[in-house]
Parts: C-alpha cells; structure tokens; sequence
C-alpha cells in the first residue's frame, strides 16, 4: 500500500476518499482552488496544494497543476473522486506516466467505454443486451420503417446528433412513422443542422438500474448488487436506494452477471457501474458504464457493509479483491438523497451564498452523512452546489424511507435556499413509497408537489418572538453591566410605559406574510399576543432559556420543546418539529440608520473637467461602481453608484468642463 | 437593615373593599389615560399618517433604545381645560433611553389640533425642558407643530413662562453643557423655527419637515412673494442652502436613526458616586398597596405599609422611630440607589416637624435623594400649639426642605392640604418630580374644613343679627363648596394643570421612583447650604 495519497478532487467526496485513507494509514494531499482555501477538504488533509484559480477549468481540471502538486509531496497514488478529471484518459494516462498510480481503471477501458456507439457495439459482442435499435448510415425512409418493424413498436425516433428532446418522437405504430419521422427531421435540421436519425425500442415507465462492479488486476471480477436511481429531475439523479425494489433474485443474479461480463469486455480494473434500462417486464438493457466512484455509492456500502474506496486503494496498490462473489451479501436497505443549495421554486436554479449556520442530525449505523461543506464557508457559483448525501439504512425499506424523511428534516442551513422540501416531498410521495419508482415519475408530479405548506406555525412564531425577546434582555444585561449604573430599571427590556400594560411588540415577516406579536412580560417569561395575517389571533405563554448556539428549550403553554433558533441579521430561522420556518424581523430603525442606503444627486461637488466616463445611459451599475470621475484643484473625484441601479442618462462628455452642482448623471436606483 | 413587617390581611373585608375602591379609581385612569394615549381624532390620525408621517407615540417609541422604558412626564396635561379636548397638552414629553443615555423628548402631536401651543402646551414644553436642566438630561425635540394656539396667543406669548421661554432654555441648556437636538419631522413655523435653529445639531425630514418664520401665506402678504413652502424652508434649502439643518432624513424613520446615532455620539458619561447596592424587590406584592390605603382620606393607616411595598427588600432603617410618631423618617434603597424617606403618619406636631428638618440635614449632609409620602391634613392646630411655637418649628422643616440640594422626590398619597403640603415638598418646593395617586386629593385644606370655616362664618354672622339658620339651608350652603373643593382637588384637575408630574397607580410607585431616582443622577448631587433655621 502507498504511504501517501493525492486527492484530485473537493467537496464531500474528497472528504470522503479521506476518511478511509486516513484510516488505512495513508497520508493525504488536498489540492484546492482559491475559492475553496477554508473548505472542509483542505482542514482535513495532512498537507493541501493550491492549483489554481476558482475555475474549476484553470484548478480541478489543470491535469499538469495537479501532477506537480503530486511531486512536490511525494505522493504516490492520485485519488480523481468523480467529476472533474475522473473519466479522462489522457489524465490517467499521464497519472501513470510520471510514474504514479492512478486510483481507477487502465485508459483502455475508460477509452473503450467512453464513446457510448462504441461502448454498446462491444457490449453486443459480449453478449451483453442493449436497446434494440438502428443507429445506421442509411436514412432512407423505407430503411427506417423496416428496422423500426424489426425493432417491434412502440419506438422512439431520435436525432443522431441529438440531445435536450428535440427531433425526438414516439411512434407507437408503423403508420405514424412516416409523418413522424418527417417533423422530427426538420426539427432535427433547425437544432443541430443534421437531420439523421436513430431508431430504437421505446422502453415505457423505464428503471434506472445499476451495477456495482469490482475488478482487480489478478483476474477476479465481482458485483455488489444493484442500486436502482430511477428517481431523477432531468437525468439527474435525486434520490438513489440499494437493493432495486422488488427485484427478484433470479434478476439481479441475471443483471449481476451481465454487469461482471461487461466489465470483463474490456479488461476493467477497479471501481465501475453499469447503468442498465429495466422495463416493466424484467427486460433490462446496457446504457453505459461510468469508469470511476459513483455519487451513489454509500448506499451500496451500507448494504455490503463493504468500503469501496478501501477496494479502491487496495486494487490500486496491487492487492486481490478483499472478497469473492460468494462471500458478498446484501443486508437491509439504503437509501441516499442529494441535498442541493438550489431553489426547487426557480427551476432548481442554483443558490450560491453564504453558509451561516449548518447542522446535520447525528449519525450511527441508520444514518450517514457525507459532506464537504461547513458553517462560514460559501457555496459558490464555480462548482456543483452539493451540500450533503443524506444516506440512511434500515432493515427494510420502508423503515430506511421513514428515516430518510426525519433525517433530511432534521438538517440545519442557515443561508443557501435548499432542495430540501422537493426531496422530503419525493420521499414521501406514494408511488416511490410503494416502491415503484420509475424514470418519469418526477415529470409526471404536479409542478408544485414539493411547495411548502401554507401557514405559519404558532410554535415557530413564538419561538422566534422569544429568541429576538432573550437576545435583547441578554443584550441589555450585558449593557447593564458594563454601565457602572447596573441596577437601573432603565436597563429593562418590557418597553414599560405609565399607566399602560407593559408590552414589547415586534413584526415578523414570513415570505409576504406579516405576523405582529405583542410580549407581555411575566414573572417567568413572556405571555405573547400573536395576530396572524389572516385576521387569527392567540394567545400563549413562553418561557424557556437560550444557549448561546441558538438551542432554545421551552415551555410553550406548559409543553416543552426544545428547537434551535438562528439569527443572521434580520433573518430568523427556527428549527422546530422537524421543519424549518423562516422569519424576517422587521426593524425600520435598523434599516434607517444604514446611510449607504441614501442616495445622492450626482452633481459636481465642485467645479471641474470630466475625465472619465465609464457608464453610458442605460448601463447597470452595482454599488460602488465608479460612474464618472471628475478632475478638480488637481485632485481626482469619482462619482460612484451608492447602491445598485441604473444610469438613465449622462449629461456631459470627456473633457467637457462642469459647474459645481452640475447634474452629472441620471440615477435609478434598482 | 431592619426589615418591616406587614399587617396585610387581604382576606379581611376591610382590606378587599380598599382593594376595589383603590381598582376602581386607577382602572378610571387607565381609561382615561388610553383616551388620551389616541391623540387628536380619528380623522386626523388618519391624516397624519396617510402623509407617510409616524404618529408621534411611535416616534417616541422607535426613537429609543429597543423595549427601553418611557417615563412619560403630565399625561393628563390640559384634560378638561378648554372648550375642545386638547389631548395629553397636544404635546407628549417625558424621559427615555436613546442609544444608551437617558433624555427628556419632547414630540409635539400634530393631530391635536395641527401640533400648536395653548397655554398648556408651553407649560408642559417647559417643564420638561426644566426637568432636562435639573437633572442634566439632553433633549430631543420632535418638532411637528404650527407655533402658538393663535386664539389663545395672550395666554401663549408674552409672559415669562411663555412660549419664548422655550429658546431661552435650549440656549441656556447649551451652556450648560445639555446638548440639544431637534428633529422636524413636519412644520416649524414662527416661534418654532428658533427650535432646530438654537439646537446643537438638527435633522429634517426631506419633503416633511419645513422651518420658516414665516409662511408663504405670510411672505406673500408682507412682500408679494409667491413661494412654496418647500422652496421656502425644505430640507433641501436648510441642509443643502441656509445650513439651518444638519442632517437630511428620508423619511421618519431615518430621521429617528439619525437622532439617535447624533445621542450615541454625545459622550456622556453616566457617573454615579453614590454608594448604591444590588437591587431587590420587595418582600411584599404591590398589589397589596390597593388594599393597605383606604381611598377614603379620613381613614388612617400605616405609611410603612406603602414603604415595605416601595422599597428594596422592604428593607428600612428608622431614624428617631419613637419620636414625633406622625412623621416617619428613616433609610432604604429602591432599585439599590440610597433614599431617605420622610412619611406622613397622621397630623404634623412639633417634634414631628423637628425630627423631619433633622432627618432631612442628615440626608442633606450624607448626599441621600429624599422621598416624601404625602398624606397630610396640616399642622395642629389650637392655642397649645400655637404657643409651643408650632409656626417656628414647621418653619424649620419648610427651611430644611427648600434648601436640601440633594434630588427630592415627591408622592401624593393621600390627602396635600395647607401647610403640610409645603413642609413635605409640595410643587412649590421644586422636588425634582412630584406625582400623585389616583386616590389623592389636593387643596389648601379639606372640602369638609373649607365647608365648615365657610359655614360657621356666616351662622356666626346670622346669629349676630338675631337670626337662626336652619341646617337644611346651611346643607344647601356647604354643599358647592365641597363640589367645589372636590372638583378643584382632584388628581385630574391637579395634573391637567400641571401642578404635578403625572398620575401614577400605586403598585408603578416603585419603577417610577426608580427610573426617576436614576435619571436625577445624570445630575451630580451637590452641597447643601441651608437657610436660618428659627430657633
């Protein structure tokens, strides 16, 4: 085994190839971009390289970056994660060149199986079984409507250059072809200026079912069963579980076999998945076979109860496999989900932002957590947004689900939007409870399944009433003691007023929704009035303390509770009864006493020349952008955006000369 | 410290029908107080507002430190005092915390009657701006008002005490070293103008706030200018132009921010040298204090009943505890600052005035803050006591209470007739702050004696001339007069006047005590020099 370990890769998975480096006494190297210095990768490592800037093109795909970094730390084997150069020849090839050893298979295989026609030619020769279909150079109609035949409907036209859905057509009978074939053509030759076509087999209410497969360099090839990721969001997987449901054993022993040929086709080594199509006949197809770790692999290990990267490092090193086929069995049910910072109500678009506060539920043998991101630091917009793999176990599936719903719930983020509501949504949707889940069945959702639900929980409310309430009191304490006049009742925090009841009132915002409490204070806590936007209005009692990590146990009208409250800024974000509920404080004062928000006339301070102009009208400017710079008594004047906003016009040109008080610009702010 | 014992029994009769009189009384001034807590009517509110303008108790609110208290100053100014209600004096004054300093604000409320000064507004004005020199307090005025009442402008302008008075203060003030801020949140016409102008540093709201000696009614009159009131006195031309103000605010909001980052940077410093302690509540409920006092005045009771109620730990030290009984002296804490407290407990005799001028040297000399719990009828009187030099001894502790420099606070308890009134400090004797009960009454003495002397004056008059008076006519006689003495001796005809601070319910004595034993010490306390005692 290599003393020493180069990761080329970030994020949870390289926190994850770590871990079990870490524990097989093999030293490690982390290689980071400048965005990613105080990332969770780079504290873990025992030493980290920097290759580069936040690019992931000009640092995690710069091979040469990464081989000098290897060098300059004597390490001896390179660990590629997945992603990024994972599945690049030239990149392993290179590995081994300097006399290194790459942790995945020889190029020859990822070559072989990396051009997808090429792929399924060699896996039809090793009597693998693929989709049905035509993928000839003939495009005579005629040719298309005898192979489709041969084929057997339903079938599924495909542009050969194709991709995004477009010249895609099914047809379920040979008379629809010819009309079909000719609107699929044209659609064809608009997008991709090439109207050739495929013919394959249309395979109704698909599974997405893989194999794990194992091979060393001594001959020995093994799989670890399936794992079945027909949950997916525009061919992005989304929730993954092992074993496939209710897959026989007769099947998998089939799929199983099928895979290990597959691998063997091309004289594989290490770690590969065989992605098959199952329909709902049993039948199942070869897609493609991904030559590297998947993303979904913790959940083949939590059934195994094998380390793939230990296999890994070990087949790399040399070793045999650490187990024959025989020996491998499957154990229970998993089931992992990908936790995005991305916004399921603006098309899962990413969100980018700091991450303020970042909680996950403990882990034991049920749950496992695989993360690469930490409190303080920032999703950026340069690399995939993944915040956590949620794996958890359980002896049958239902209990694994049951397990995967509290665990996502149970998770803490202040800061980036989540997907987290569309994956608890998933998991609790009845088709993929009852275990049938298929390729189509996200599309098949209405657009809003996973919206969160409406309303605004009393518990929440109170609780975040009460932790602006604590902070303030223990704000006002600590003024207290710092006065020299400690014992002054104008210390108090009840807004007491003459001959009217003491009461703090404060609005909470939550999306739209204007909540207004009013606190009373009690002997042991506060009684607070809470009027609902809906006209509702209640009343409840709240007592408790504040840890100064936000944990917050309560009392609320005699039942106690025990939450988390976090505050950044104005934000307030409670984590009660396994959901998270976010709330804006609404402080006018707070936002008045910020003067950058004013926003001055853009006139000469004084009189001047222009000497530069760096917006035109139109232009949209970010705050503190500098607009137009003014030369005076020798000295330079930059006239910048306050805040962000528009400039609607320019009133004078370079050179031009400026009364004091000129209008300079014209400014909308945004 | 010796603590006091109590000999509450709340579930006695006596003490439940003291506790519904007493809950029936402060339950009226809630009412009354929240009527007026409205300001002007719902159509000017409603005026007010749709202008983008914050109605001036929210002001108030959003210009202090966050859940800070407010002790607001004369909440009944002007109640029942002219022809149509003038809320709260049409002006809301009182002390608060803004970035951690204690000041007096003065708001003028422009829904009462477009915020302008009856006779009761200057008053009030003026009072707070005496309580901010008093006690050292800077001021924060936020101006919304349209100058003097003009129907009542006799009452208004001319005198001392009237509405020039105002800048005279804020100038002398500035002297002082008690900084002055104002805000215009609206108009500053005429008079008004002189507040931001003689203040150390100003705020005005952009397209709110205006500030002119005259306005453009008046300007085209004199001179024939056509001018708006913007052009003539905005924020834009006394921030950008005249330089009238020094700051320009976005809204109200902004404005309120800006004031209070101006108080933040005033660099005061709070020093306290006196020895205070860690605060402790009393031992006993405040509550019980509405069924310890009878709200009948001639019902006696136990004035320690209300000092174990007010004070720390109901923790007292007498002084001279079996000497002149009548009066009871002694020391405590209330909220840990040091207090000696000077108590009725019955009718002023001799020994009682002695041991009170006594008490109050030594608190004079040691720098103590004195409490006086008015509940006093008088002095005794009859030939006895006339002859004992009663006038001569009553005489030495009007001396020693009105030149104790030490802070002075007054509560009316009970009843504040005659003389009494001015040995335990009445308003004549400048406490500091002076509030009274609801159950209190004030006069130069009781409506029953006031009946009597009345009475018997005219039956010896009758009988003189051989007549005879019959008692349903000398029942006729008495009675407007004690209407009269019953009216005029009100607490709320006694604070629409301002003849005291404000109103307080009982069980508040303590915080309000505290809050204004607190802000005093802004002030530093200083040496006393007395007068000549009469030996």
């Amino acid at each position: 085994m290599f003393r020493k370990l180069l990761i080329a890769n970030r994020g949870e998975i390289a926190c994850r190839v770590m871990r079990t480096a870490k524990r097989m006494g093999v030293d490690c190297v982390a290689v980071y971009s400048e965005a990613d210095r105080g990332a969770p990768h780079v504290a873990m490592a025992d030493e980290a390289v920097l290759i580069g800037p936040a690019a992931a093109a000009e640092s995690y795909l710069r091979a040469e970056n990464i081989l000098k970094a290897a060098k300059s730390t004597g390490a001896e084997a390179i660990h590629p994660g997945y992603g990024f150069l994972s599945e690049n020849a030239d990149f392993a090839e290179a590995v081994r060149a300097a006399g290194l050893v790459f942790v995945g298979p020889p190029s020859d295989a990822i070559r072989a199986m990396g051009g997808k026609d090429n792929a399924k030619r060699l896996m039809e020769a090793a009597g693998v079984p693929v989709v049905p279909g035509y993928y000839g150079e003939d495009q005579d109609e005629a040719t298309l409507k005898a192979e489709a035949g041969k084929i057997g409907y339903p079938v599924l036209l495909k542009a050969a250059m194709g991709g995004g859905g477009k010249g895609m057509r099914a047809v379920t009978e040979a008379g629809e072809l010819s009309d079909a074939l000719v609107s699929a053509r044209r659609e064809a030759e608009a997008a991709f200026g090439d109207g050739r076509m495929l013919v394959e087999k249309l395979i109704d209410r698909p599974r997405h079912v893989e194999v794990q497969v194992f091979a060393d360099g001594h001959g020995n090839c093994v799989h670890l069963f399936e794992r079945d990721c027909s949950l997916q969001r525009r061919h992005q997987k989304v929730i993954e579980e092992a074993p496939a449901p209710g897959l026989s054993d007769e099947l998998r022993r089939r799929m199983g076999a099928a895979a290990v040929a597959a691998a063997r086709a091309v004289d594989y080594q290490n770690a590969g998945t065989i992605e098959f199509l199952l329909d709902a006949d049993g039948a199942f197809y070869f897609m493609e076979m991904n030559t590297r770790l998947q993303v979904e692999h913790p959940v083949t290990e939590m059934i195994t109860g094998q380390d793939l990267v230990e296999w890994q490092l070990r087949v790399a090193a040399g070793e045999a496999l650490p187990c024959t086929q025989e020996v491998l069995v499957m154990r229970g049910h998993a089931m992992e989900a990908r936790l995005y910072a991305e916004d399921p109500e603006k098309g899962f678009l990413p969100a980018p932002g700091p991450i303020h506060h970042l909680r996950f539920p403990a882990t034991d043998s049920h749950t496992r957590i695989d993360t690469g991101v930490a409190a303080g630091q920032e999703v950026t917009a340069h690399y995939d947004p993944m915040i956590a793999k949620v794996i958890t176990w359980d002896r049958d599936r239902e209990a694994a689900r049951l397990r995967l719903i509290e665990a996502l719930g149970a998770i803490e983020l202040v800061g980036p939007t989540l997907n987290r509501r569309f994956l608890m949504a998933l998991a609790e949707n009845q088709a993929f409870a009852a275990g049938e889940p298929d390729t189509g069945l996200i599309d098949r959702l209405p657009e809003d399944f996973h919206a969160a639900p409406e309303g605004v929980s009393a518990t929440a409310v109170a609780l975040a009433a009460f932790s602006v309430l604590r902070s303030r009191a223990e704000a006002a304490a600590l003024a207290a003691a710092r006065s020299g006049d400690a014992g002054s009742p104008w210390h108090g925090t009840d807004c007491w007023r003459l001959n009217d009841t003491a009461h703090q009132d404060l609005v909470l915002r939550s999306g739209e929704r204007e909540i207004s409490v009013s606190a009373r204070p009690r002997a042991d806590g506060h009684e607070l009035r809470v009027s609902m936007p809906d006209g509702d209005a209640f009343d409840l009692r709240i007592s408790g303390a504040m840890a100064a990590d936000g944990a917050v146990k309560a009392e609320i009208d005699g039942r106690g509770i025990a939450s988390r409250v976090v505050r950044v800024g104005a934000g307030i974000t409670v984590f009660a009864e396994a959901g998270e509920n976010r709330f804006q404080l609404a402080d006018p004062m707070a936002a008045a006493a910020d003067d950058a928000a004013v926003v001055p006339a853009f006139v000469a301070p004084m009189p001047g020349k222009v000497v530069a102009i760096n917006v035109d009208a139109g232009a949209k400017v970010s705050a503190g952008d500098v607009l137009v710079v003014l030369e005076a008594m020798k000295m330079e004047h930059a006239i910048k955006a306050p805040v962000d906003g528009t400039v609607t016009a320019v009133h004078y040109g370079l050179g031009e000369q400026v009364d004091e008080g000129a209008g300079l610009i014209e400014f909308e702010e945004d | 410290m010796s603590i006091l014992t109590t000999a509450a029994q709340p579930n006695s009769q006596e003490f439940r029908d003291n506790a519904d009189a007493m809950r029936a009384v402060v339950d009226d001034l809630h009412r009354v107080v929240g009527e007026i807590k409205l300001g002007g009517g719902e159509r000017a509110r409603q005026r007010h507002t749709d202008r983008g303008k914050l109605l001036p108790r929210e002001r108030v609110r959003r210009l202090l430190d966050p859940g800070s208290p407010f002790l607001e100053l004369s909440q009944l100014a002007g109640h029942e005092m002219y022809a149509d209600p003038v809320p709260a004096g049409g002006i809301i004054t009182g002390i608060g915390r803004v970035s951690g300093n204690e000041v007096v604000v003065v708001a003028n409320d422009a829904t009462v009657k477009g915020g302008t000064y009856y006779p009761i507004t200057v008053k009030k004005h003026l009072r707070a701006q005496e309580i901010a020199e008093e006690n050292r307090l800077p001021c924060v005025y936020l101006v919304d008002s349209g100058g003097a009442f003009l129907p009542e402008q006799d009452d208004v302008f001319p005198s001392r005490d009237h509405f020039g008075r105002i800048f005279f203060n804020q100038a002398r003030m500035s002297g002082l070293g008690i900084p002055q801020v104002a805000v215009v949140m609206g108009s500053c016409t005429a008079g008004g103008a002189y507040v931001p102008a003689m203040s150390d540093e100003s705020v005005i709201v952009e397209k709110q706030g205006t500030i002119f000696l005259a306005g453009p009614p008046l300007v085209k009159a004199a001179t024939g200018e056509v001018v708006s009131a913007e052009e003539l006195g905005g924020a834009e031309v006394h921030s950008k132009v005249s330089g009238v103000t020094d700051h320009m605010a976005r809204d109200d909001d902004h404005a309120l921010a800006t004031a209070r980052r101006i108080v933040g940077n005033l660099n005061r410093v709070k020093t306290i040298d006196l020895d205070v302690a860690e605060p402790e509540e009393p031992a006993y409920a405040a509550e019980e204090l509405y069924g310890m006092v009878p709200t009948d005045l001639k019902k006696p009771f136990d004035v320690r009943e209300v000092i174990a109620r007010i004070v720390d730990a109901s923790a007292f030290d007498e002084f001279k505890q079996n000497y002149g009984t009548t009066l009871v002296t002694g020391f405590a804490r209330i909220f840990g600052y040091p207090v000696g407290i000077v108590a009725n407990n019955g009718i002023l005799f001799s020994e009682s005035a002695l041991k009170g001028a006594h008490f109050i040297e030594l608190c004079a000399q040691r720098r103590i803050p004195l409490l006086f719990l008015q509940n006093i009828s008088g002095f005794m009187v009859g030939s006895k006591y006339e002859s004992g030099g009663i006038a001569k001894d009553g005489a030495k502790m009007v001396t020693a209470v009105a030149t104790a420099n030490v802070p002075k606070f007054t509560v009316i308890i009970g009843g504040s007739f005659g003389a009494g009134n001015y040995s335990m400090c009445g308003r004549a004797y400048s406490p500091r702050f002076l509030w009274m009960w609801p159950n209190a009454r004030i006069s130069v003495m009781g409506g029953e004696q006031a009946a009597s002397v009345l009475a018997t004056v005219k039956r010896d008059n009758i009988e003189a001339k051989g007549g005879r008076w019959p008692d349903d006519e000398e029942a006729a006689f008495k009675q407007p007069i004690l209407d009269q003495y019953e009216h005029q001796g009100h607490p709320y005809y006694a604070s629409a006047r301002l003849w005291d601070d404000g109103i307080i319910d009982p069980k508040d004595t303590r915080m309000v005590l505290g809050l204004a034993i607190s802000a005093s010490l802004n002030a530093p306390v200083e040496e006393t020099r007395f007068g000549v005692f009469r030996m």
